[in-house]
């Protein structure tokens, strides 16, 4: 799967990576609904750097994501009001 | 659902939105690449926005710096006189402004972040947008309305994603670009103002005014010490005078052993 990180760019994310980045997802989720700052930030730069790790699009490749994450700074009120936003209606 | 998906359900709406407008593929292709370039120099506007910001922070703080210095310089001066409490007092200031050179250096390193990121989002729409170029290009040349379709989606899709992307990007940038630039106006005014120096400089002026005074009277002991040394080391000279005049007078008295006294006389003179 292809997944964007919002201002840097596209990773290739091999397939059989997919359980391991729902962990990763998980431990984000669990971060952002504690509350805390902290927990937060460590879990998303966890999660970021698990994208990161997969396989860089080139850019001048065209190709739709897969899944989108947000700016790497952030905050977890940014990210709050990203999830509690219009979008969960969207979805 | 989890955070992830979330996340990227809001994006893909975003993005989808877009895309329904597109109603005769072929004319909407040119009609995005055009906001595709628009957006390119938006993006290059950005860049050149955030390096004048930056610029500017850079100039503040080593106005500020230079003024640090002057405080430090003088605290030196003072303590050198020994004078604790005016050398205290500079480097109380000194270390006033130290807080807002801290911050001057915060913003600065935000603010070349900033400008890294919108130079490799400027890179990265470049490299896409040509490669849309070149896709618009095939598609329009090739064009049969059955496949056409979902190659020029394919295109949309692709595009659009970064499109919004560096739009984003460039939004934040001028928002935090914006917020400093309130705090550098801020700066500015006082600095234009001469409130700042008159924050140092009332200060720095009770300081430069002790010190100059210190200095001034200290160089007025100089040259009284300096007078004193030639009054008594410089006696010398007068000492003969008054030799002179001593063994002039005796001369008057002694006319007969005036001889040696005749040459001294034409030095006198």
């Amino acid at each position: 799967m292809i997944v964007r990180i919002m201002g840097e760019g596209q990773w290739r994310l091999a397939d059989e990576k997919l359980d391991a980045l729902n962990a990763v997802d998980g431990d984000l989720e669990k971060a952002v609904s504690s509350g805390d700052e902290t927990t937060y930030q460590a879990a998303f730069a966890a999660l970021l750097d698990f994208v990161r790790s997969g396989e860089k699009v080139p850019d001048d490749e065209l190709h739709d994501s897969d899944a989108i994450l947000p700016p790497s700074d952030s905050s977890l009120a940014e990210m709050r009001e990203l999830i509690s936003g219009d979008g969960l209606i969207a979805g | 659902m989890s955070i992830f998906k979330r996340m990227s359900t809001i994006f893909k709406a975003k993005a989808n939105s877009a895309l329904d407008k597109a109603e005769d593929p072929r004319e909407t292709l040119d009609y995005s690449y055009q906001k595709q370039l628009e957006l390119l120099q938006k993006v290059r506007r950005g860049v050149a926005d955030v390096a004048t910001s930056r610029k500017r922070v850079e100039l503040q703080a080593s106005q500020l710096q230079s003024q640090s210095a002057k405080l430090q310089e003088q605290a030196q001066k003072a303590l050198s006189m020994g004078r604790e409490d005016l050398a205290r007092e500079a480097l109380t200031r000194k270390s006033g402004l130290q807080g807002q050179i801290d911050d001057l250096t915060t913003q600065h390193a935000q603010l070349q972040g900033e400008e890294e990121k919108l130079t490799l989002a400027s890179q990265r729409l470049q490299a896409k947008v040509e490669s849309f170029r070149t896709r618009k290009e095939t598609i329009k040349a090739t064009y049969t309305a059955a496949e056409a379709q979902t190659r020029i989606n394919e295109a949309f899709s692709g595009i659009s994603e970064e499109m919004s992307d560096v739009g984003l990007a460039v939004q934040r940038a001028e928002d935090r670009t914006q917020q400093m630039q309130a705090r550098a106006g801020a700066i500015d005014e006082l600095l234009a103002s001469g409130a700042l120096d008159d924050a140092t400089g009332t200060n720095k002026d009770n300081i430069t005014l002790e010190l100059e005074r210190m200095s001034s009277g200290s160089d007025v002991e100089n040259e009284l010490a300096a007078m004193k040394a030639q009054l008594s080391g410089g006696s010398s000279t007068p000492k003969e005078l008054s030799g002179e005049a001593q063994q002039s007078a005796p001369q008057t008295a002694q006319q007969p052993a005036a001889e040696p006294a005749r040459p001294q006389d034409g030095d006198v003179r």
